[in-house]
């Protein structure tokens, strides 16, 4: 086991790209969540309606 | 074989050791009732591979040769650890488990799922300092409080034979099980009493069923397409909760939930302790492998706890950041210790379905991170 002080800062890079990575992909589900609650709108007016 | 009397002493030693931390588990397990499921199979299996000669696991000669049959526990671990099979079953049962209806009624709760895996990366980069990057990344995982994903991921960026690789999955399963120790101190050093009183109103909307059958499967497309090698954690997930939702495989949903997941964590549990041995596992490296795990416990309950005060600053309904914390897997600990956190500061405080929806977010955000550090230095 060594110490090397300076991969700390070298691995910098992947906690940003790790962590973007992540809230990007939870925004596309957040996104995808909010466009699948639309779909029970159409039924309800359909039901309304008749 | 010890070759004197000075080496027969340490040899016993760590045998005693050894007994005495499986001891220690299973006192956890049953007098304080931490994660009784996990910790009393693990703190067993400890003293089972731990017994001098134990039959239980396989021994080898110095020239790699098995000695006498293969161990039990050996077998169990090569057929359901070693090659993942154990931990994505059991997320057949979690998935099953799960109920998705407080994020499908307010997704913005996932925001804090994602950022309450801050710990997973920061972690990676301390231990980076000591560890080889693989390594590294492999002890990172140790935030995503999930076992499962733990396994999968140390075991593909270092197989299962590796030294450190034991070290992970019993830091993985034992914070999970701390999980009401560690957070309530950091969470409250983070916030205010003022904060910590924050009332949420909970609207309870209806969900259609088909919004709950599609969510499972464009979890698993997305998250797919963005981290591939995350498809089989997130698949077997929601795999198991489209059979909860599906309303037609009610006897499956029942069998996944229950006696599936029972079996599995029995030997899951069991067989995690193959990889206690004293000779492996009493080195500094676990020492400071336990150390660093517990700092990515830490890290990713300040990161949701400090992304929940910041989205605060612009928001006029005020969250109360504590829930921030619940967003590290560890399902459903964590979302009962903010609602128990929430109620000490105030008894009308019900931050149950806030918390749970946070939790469960998490847990999917966990898996996508397991997917990440694959995607970043899994190479076949």
């Amino acid at each position: 086991m060594n110490f090397t002080p300076m991969a700390f800062i070298d691995n910098l890079y992947y906690m940003g790209m790790g962590m973007l990575s992540i809230f990007g992909v939870i925004a596309i589900i957040i996104v995808m969540t909010m466009l699948l609650n639309l779909i029970k709108l159409p039924a309800k007016k359909d039901k309304d309606q008749k | 074989m010890p070759t004197s009397f000075v080496e027969l002493w340490d040899s016993i030693l760590k045998y005693v050791v050894m007994w005495i931390i499986g001891g220690l588990l299973i006192f956890l397990a049953i007098k304080k009732e931490m994660e009784p499921t996990l910790l009393l199979p693990m703190g067993f299996g400890a003293i089972l591979v731990n017994i001098p000669l134990s039959g239980a696991i396989s021994r080898f000669t110095e020239a790699g040769e098995l000695i006498g049959e293969e161990g039990a526990l050996t077998t169990l671990f090569n057929a359901g650890i070693a090659n993942e099979l154990f931990p994505l079953i059991l997320f057949i049962g979690i998935g099953a488990m799960i109920d998705f209806t407080p994020i499908l009624t307010n997704p913005k709760l996932m925001i804090f799922g994602a950022a309450a895996q801050f710990g997973i990366f920061f972690t990676f980069c301390l231990a980076s300092m000591f560890f080889t990057q693989n390594e590294a990344a492999s002890i990172g995982i140790i935030g995503a409080a999930d076992g499962p994903t733990a396994i999968v991921v140390a075991n593909k960026l270092l197989g299962a034979e590796n030294d450190i690789t034991g070290a992970i999955m019993v830091a993985a399963y034992s914070y999970m099980a701390l999980v009401p120790i560690i957070q309530p101190p950091v969470i409250k050093l983070l916030t205010t009493k003022k904060e910590r009183r924050i009332k949420m109103d909970y609207a309870g909307k209806e969900v259609s069923k088909l919004t709950k059958i599609l969510f499972p499967i464009v979890i698993t497309v997305v998250a797919g397409l963005v981290a591939p090698s995350s498809v089989s954690l997130v698949g077997f997930l929601m795999f198991g909760n489209l059979i909860r939702e599906c309303g037609v495989l009610d006897s499956l949903s029942e069998t996944a939930q229950k006696t599936l997941a029972n079996l599995i964590t029995i030997f899951l549990g069991i067989t995690i302790a193959c990889q206690m041995e004293a000779d492996k596992f009493l080195h500094p490296n676990t020492l400071l492998i336990l150390g660093l795990g517990l700092f990515a416990f830490i890290f990713d309950t300040a990161g949701g706890v400090l992304v929940a005060k910041f989205i605060n600053l612009f928001s006029k309904k005020k969250i109360n950041p504590m829930i921030g914390a619940a967003g590290i897997s560890a399902f459903p600990m964590s979302g009962r210790v903010v609602h128990k956190m929430g109620l000490e500061e105030d008894s009308s405080n019900f931050l149950l379905m806030h918390s749970i929806g946070v939790n469960v977010s998490g847990q999917i955000a966990s898996v996508i991170a397991g997917g990440m550090i694959l995607n970043f230095f899994y190479h076949v």
